[in-house]
């Protein structure tokens, strides 16, 4: 073998100035980070680790390798995570990284499956309305049989993908833009995302939420011109779509003079704290999505700071906590839903082995790298019957419908709530319902 | 054997997904956690011994050099492909065998890493002592390879002490153990030659190491000073007392800027050092170690000497030190830490050189280090896309050894010597010295082809020292 044609087989791509973020430089290649990743995890090679990933983007950027097909495939095998931005003693914001690549690579798959996607993202997720009447179609696709039919008809590797869909409910949250006042006592006026799939799918959450914020004192304001976050287009490479959605949603909430914006979905609350870095070079919007960002606040963050009030009623029940990513790693939130499950009488909280380790949901991940989604999903599985709890909290509608979907494939059958499924039940049986 | 040739056989033996020869994937493996990179060729991940084994013969047969790798996050470019070649990853064998607790051993894989067998044992009250501030990532593998130690080496020694046996694949594939799972075999101690050898001599593919007792107490102090000299006395007058600490740890005020900058942990901007001495023993003698050493502490004018009151203050006060070296990425882009080691009571003196070193070559200069054991980790601080300033790094580094050399201290405390070194390893043994460590090395390895250009000086001159030091920033691709 020719060892010096090897070494000399460098920078012969051009440079590629939209890969070279600052955030690179500051990885010093300790390694710490490996470990803490699930692909690597899994595969034990560097390319799919977060040390490997930088290195790829920053050789990529120095023109030294090529953006290629295998290049797009370790970038995406990332489930962004953010579980190395955790374990980075050097700070380094791996998010923004992968989310500059994903930028210049556009969504991954195969180019029918890349259509599919960004039709999805820019045409779709931006539009309430839309969104609704696939989730209609859905339901009926669901009651009608044709499920069950076109189970037949589908080809295998379509089965795992359609058995993953969740039941979709008649009614869906539609707030309108109303406010909902306070009880008892105002503290404080706070606006809320209602997002794309919470109030189709998740509807019994939003008004889980709402009552519990107004129980607590809040006036709760849905404003009307809000749409999705942008979170799912952000991480696929959508920048452009996503741009529009958070200058959407920043002037939509900007205008209702609010205390707090609250989110009560990890991912959606994470990439709206991070709107002050997509907008970073948008002139009018740059000072705007600053103060925006700095109002977001996950759901139990901001109750938790907020002090609960009011009485508390026991609920029995032994339950696990997952930590979703985009709340643990992406917003550094741990403590606060751990302290408001335990504030509630009987319930006993046991820690799993691994808790703030990806389910494996990641966004639209479970479907695009389906294999990888449930490896993870069955570790995970493996872990939460080592609890022997009946129950799993998982405040993230993507967890949620990960974690179900790996209860009634893999076991151990469990409930799956949202913690403030577990507060609003609380709360009711104390006799404060309304 | 050709290039083609040898790859369809490595995927014989590994299977077509772990044998990676796209520049893509390859590039990875170009770097550890030093600032080295050359490209490997081929890049192997065995899942089995056997496997371990017939890379290395098909590796022989094709005449080309074997670089082993753990997690890659050695300091001195050991598990950096020199020469180019299979790099061989043992980042697949990350099984834990068999753990009796009983006799107080463990027999791990090299893959595995450094902090999963404490974690596998802790609810035993069992541990893993040898503790690298990389042990979150490291693997014992390369601990072995480096002769790795930590904070704690002050009181438990290094990965040699932990180490009973080996099994390791010779240059011919053979598969053998070196010492065993009780602590005296007979014979010669070829599992100690073995272990700190940087993968020179064969691949390690199952460690027994010793697992230690929890002792009843542990007590960390915080220490802050508002000038360095006063710190590095406490260092030498805590162990003039009587006291021997598990570690004893120094930061300075540009580490606790780069632990404070990155992950916060409430270390005082402002100090000039922070001292970490941690007691370990009965709970009557913890306590009194723990006030004598904060009197000793406060006599030095200390700034504050707090003790953790519990168990999460004092994993946060490790959690900083653990981290320092990753946080230097805070403070410029690159860093380049020396391992240097002065006899304890020059530790006053050798910080006094650090800063006029800093001062000659325009270099910001941040220290962390083992001060219990004289072990220092000087990291220059650099940026490699600003011309020239690599030329000068690698000089001060140079002059960093040669102020411990003449202050009776080493070259290197637990690095290794890899790529980064070996230049200067002349500096400490002699001719005669390294002629007989380069004859152990030829038993092993006759045809040099285990991590090859590492560890020794390319013979002693100095038209190829001056040659190896303008090759460096050559392989340094920027």
């Amino acid at each position: 073998m020719d060892h010096a044609e090897h070494r000399q087989d460098h920078a012969k791509q051009p440079k590629i100035a939209a890969l070279d973020v600052p955030e690179l430089y500051q990885c010093v290649h300790c390694g710490l980070c490996l470990n803490q990743c699930p692909t690597y995890r899994v595969l034990s090679l560097e390319p799919e680790s977060p040390r490997g990933r930088i290195h790829l983007v920053r050789a990529a950027a120095e023109g030294r390798i090529e953006p290629n097909a295998r290049f797009k495939d370790h970038l995406y095998l990332c489930l962004l995570c953010r579980a190395c931005e955790t374990a980075c003693p050097s700070g380094v914001q791996y998010g923004h990284i992968a989310e500059a690549a994903r930028e210049l690579l556009g969504p991954p798959g195969s180019p029918r499956v890349r259509r599919i996607i960004s039709l999805a993202l820019t045409q779709l997720l931006p539009y309430p309305a839309r969104l609704r009447l696939v989730a209609r179609l859905l339901r009926f696709y669901q009651r009608s049989g044709l499920q069950r039919a076109m189970r037949s008809l589908l080809p295998k590797k379509w089965h795992a993908l359609d058995s993953m869909l969740p039941p979709v409910p008649k009614h869906f949250f539609t707030p309108n833009g109303n406010t909902f006042p306070a009880l008892g006592e105002r503290r404080v006026k706070v606006g809320m995302l209602n997002g794309c799939v919470m109030p189709l799918l998740f509807g019994e959450v939003q008004e889980a939420t709402t009552r519990v914020l107004r129980r607590n004192g809040c006036d709760v304001l849905f404003p009307a011109n809000q749409v999705c976050c942008g979170a799912l287009n952000i991480h696929n490479g959508e920048m452009k779509s996503a741009k529009e959605m958070a200058r959407q949603n920043i002037d939509a909430f900007l205008e209702a003079g609010l205390d707090a914006v609250i989110v009560n979905a990890a991912g959606c609350g994470a990439a709206m704290k991070e709107y002050d870095h997509l907008l970073r070079d948008d002139p009018a919007y740059a000072d705007k999505a600053r103060k925006f960002s700095r109002s977001v606040k996950d759901a139990a963050e901001f109750l938790a700071g907020l002090g609960l009030v009011g009485k508390l009623a026991p609920v029995d029940v032994t339950l696990t906590y997952q930590d979703p990513c985009h709340l643990a790693h992406g917003q550094r939130v741990r403590a606060e839903p751990r302290k408001l499950l335990q504030s509630i009488p009987g319930l006993r909280l046991v820690e799993m082995e691994g808790a703030d380790r990806c389910c494996g949901s990641a966004g639209i991940y479970n479907l695009t790298h389906n294999e990888m989604s449930q490896h993870l999903l069955q570790e995970k599985m493996q872990s939460i019957a080592a609890t022997k709890a009946a129950a799993v909290v998982a405040p993230n509608p993507g967890c949620m419908l990960q974690l179900r979907y790996g209860s009634r494939q893999y076991g151990p059958p469990i409930e799956v709530y949202h913690l403030m499924d577990l507060l609003d039940l609380s709360y009711q049986r104390a006799g404060n319902s309304f | 054997m050709n290039r083609d040739a040898l790859i369809r056989e490595l995927r014989q033996i590994v299977g077509e997904n772990y044998v990676l020869v796209e520049k893509e994937d390859t590039i990875v493996y170009e770097q550890d956690g030093s600032i080295f990179q050359v490209m490997p060729e081929i890049v192997v991940l065995p899942g089995a011994v056997e496997q371990v084994s017939a890379v290395v013969k098909a590796a022989k047969q094709a005449n080309v050099p074997i670089i082993p790798r753990g997690s890659g996050t050695g300091l001195a470019g050991g598990a950096v492909p020199a020469e180019g070649g299979i790099v061989l990853s043992l980042a697949r064998l990350n099984r834990i065998l068999k753990i009796d607790l009983d006799s107080q051993i463990a027999i791990v894989e090299p893959g595995v890493v450094n902090l999963d067998i404490t974690k596998a044992v802790a609810e035993n009250g069992l541990f893993y002592a040898p503790d690298p501030s990389s042990q979150a990532a490291c693997s014992i593998g390369g601990n072995v390879a480096n002769n790795s130690g930590g904070p704690h080496t002050l009181a438990y020694g290094v990965t040699t002490n932990h180490v009973l046996g080996v099994e390791v694949v010779l240059d011919d594939g053979q598969i053998i153990w070196l010492g065993g799972e009780v602590p005296d075999t007979p014979g010669y101690d070829l599992c100690g030659v073995f272990v700190g050898s940087e993968g020179t001599m064969g691949i390690v593919t199952k460690v027994a190491v010793r697992l230690m007792r929890k002792r009843e107490s542990v007590r960390t102090l915080l220490a802050v000073f508002d000038r360095m000299e006063p710190a590095t006395q406490t260092v030498v007058d805590i162990t003039a007392a009587g006291i021997i600490p598990a570690a004893l740890e120094m930061m300075d005020r540009l580490t606790i800027e780069a632990v404070e900058g990155g992950s916060p942990v409430g270390y005082p901007r402002d100090a000039e050092a922070v001292l970490l001495v941690e007691v370990e023993g009965v709970r009557e003698q913890t306590e009194h170690s723990m006030n004598l050493a904060r009197a000793i502490c406060e006599r030095n004018g200390a700034r504050e000497a707090r003790i953790a009151k519990d168990e999460p203050e004092r994993q946060l006060l490790w959690k900083g030190r653990k981290g320092a070296f990753g946080a230097m990425g805070v403070l410029a882009p690159n860093y380049y830490v020396q391992d240097g080691v002065v006899p304890r009571s020059k530790l006053p003196e050798i910080m006094k050189r650090l800063a006029e070193i800093s001062v000659q070559f325009n270099l910001r200069i941040a220290n962390v280090f083992h001060a219990g054991d004289g072990n220092l980790h000087p990291n220059i601080l650099f940026d490699m896309r600003a011309p020239g300033e690599l030329d000068r790094v690698i000089e001060a580094g140079a002059a960093t050894l040669r102020a411990c050399i003449e202050l009776g201290g080493s070259i290197t405390g637990e690095h290794g010597i890899g790529i980064e070194k070996k230049a200067y390893i002349g500096l400490l043994f002699n001719e005669a010295d390294l002629n007989a460590m380069a004859r152990v090395r030829r038993v092993f390895d006759p045809d040099g082809r285990f991590n090859p250009a590492k560890l020794f000086p390319t013979p002693v001159s100095c038209g190829e020292v001056r040659l190896q030091q303008a090759q460096i920033p050559a392989g340094l691709w920027i």
